[in-house]
């Protein structure tokens, strides 16, 4: 078993795909590098923090990117968005099998400030006109940074989310939230609490991901060729089942305060047994106890 | 106050006599984050091994300098173009990864 989390992007490229089936688009070697990070001090990556290319996954055409969560916190530079974009928009063309994004991020890269925001903004318009288009994007999160911010709202437009349960998915992350509303309503130093909140076994529970897996690369590749059909298309019904889920979460918890609004008692209200024993139970066993 | 302004410093580098490393297609091994580096290996015109350095610890020219010599007698390496992105790793570290980038070239193991 190979950790997916302690894998750098490279490495997951090389073990997600087919072997040596990856070709790159923008190499390191082209340095196209951020035109913002020198100016601050700030080392510049030749990728800027993302690989993008085309590939095969059992042996079926995919264009893929990874973000690489060492760099920046995997931070979205105007580079580094503009990578994404452009092999979103080049799926429209090349119409794969699917487009892959192995996400790991914090959002925007605040050092790049508007440039960031404006390219996280493009990358969902991309990768809502490739959905249209018919054509799958499935986004795989399990590096050990998470999927925040704009891409946490990136990986919510796409079709198919694959989450380890090391992995996390979320808007603001603990620290932003602890800032802005206070250690009594969130406790970001509470690891058990971040992962009750964000992370794979919650977001499974709480059909916020289609696919629950070990942090097991081998897991996460056969997750992807088992999704590589999954499109949904966007329509109005499905829209409205969307919100209509979101209302019933809403309003499975009524209290006024943090800690009557636990993650284990939403689990328990949406119906999930013993949900005390969720944090403590394996993959395999939390798979089975999704409520439908 | 430290007098060492702010900003990242670029060292230059350039050693002679090694051994022709040959066609190798270019390659890239470790990650920009902090106490890390990255290096990137490519084939380069001519007999010497340039190395660039960008690097957010300033002043630290004469260590790199030395690990760099090292370096060149551990591998001592012509027709390369070495490129380091550097976020304050230390020495033994990015003696590591410039092993492990040859590696990648020639093949054999670090």
């Amino acid at each position: 078993m190979i950790s997916y989390a302690e894998c750098s992007a490279r490495e997951r490229l090389a073990l997600l795909l087919d072997p040596g089936s990856f070709h790159e688009w923008l190499p390191p070697a082209e340095r196209i590098t951020s035109p913002h990070l020198a100016q601050l001090g700030v080392p510049s990556a030749f990728d800027d923090g993302v690989a993008i290319g085309r590939a095969t996954l059992e042996g079926r055409k995919v264009l893929v990117a990874a973000q690489e969560g060492a760099f920046m916190g995997g931070g979205v530079g105007e580079v580094h968005g503009a990578k994404l974009v452009g092999l979103l928009q080049r799926a429209l063309c090349e119409r794969p099998a699917a487009v892959l994004l192995l996400a790991e991020s914090g959002g925007v890269r605040l050092h790049e400030a508007n440039a960031g925001l404006i390219a996280v903004s493009e990358v969902m318009r991309a990768l809502l006109d490739v959905r249209a288009a018919g054509i799958p994007v499935l986004v795989l999160i399990g590096g050990a940074n998470g999927c925040f911010g704009g891409m946490g709202i990136v990986a919510r437009c796409a079709d198919f989310i694959v989450m380890s349960d090391v992995g996390r998915l979320a808007m603001s992350g603990p620290e932003v939230i602890e800032a802005s509303h206070g250690v009594e309503e969130f406790d970001s130093r509470d690891r058990a609490l971040v992962w009750r909140t964000t992370g794979g076994k919650h977001r499974w529970l709480t059909g916020d991901c289609d696919a629950l897996v070990e942090d097991d690369i081998a897991e996460f590749r056969a997750a992807a060729i088992a999704a590589l059909d999954a499109s949904k298309p966007l329509t109005l019904a499905a829209l409205e089942e969307e919100h209509a889920l979101l209302t019933a979460r809403v309003h499975a918890l009524l209290g006024d305060t943090a800690s009557d609004n636990e993650a284990m008692l939403l689990w328990s209200a949406l119906g999930v047994a013993d949900a005390q024993r969720v944090p403590d139970l394996p993959v395999e066993v939390v798979r089975a106890l999704r409520p439908h | 106050m430290s007098d060492v302004p702010a900003g990242l410093e670029t060292l230059d580098f350039s050693f002679s006599g090694g051994r022709p490393a040959g066609a190798f297609a270019s390659i890239l091994v470790g990650v920009v984050g902090s106490g890390n580096l990255e290096v990137m290996l490519e084939p380069a015109e001519g007999i010497d091994c340039a190395v660039r350095v960008e690097t957010s610890a300033r002043g630290f020219g004469p260590i790199w300098q030395a690990v760099m010599n090292d370096f060149h007698t551990r591998h001592p390496l012509a027709g390369v173009r070495i490129s380091i992105n550097d976020m304050g790793a230390t020495p033994a570290v990015v003696s590591l990864r410039l092993d492990q980038a040859v590696a990648e070239i020639t093949g054999e193991q670090p």
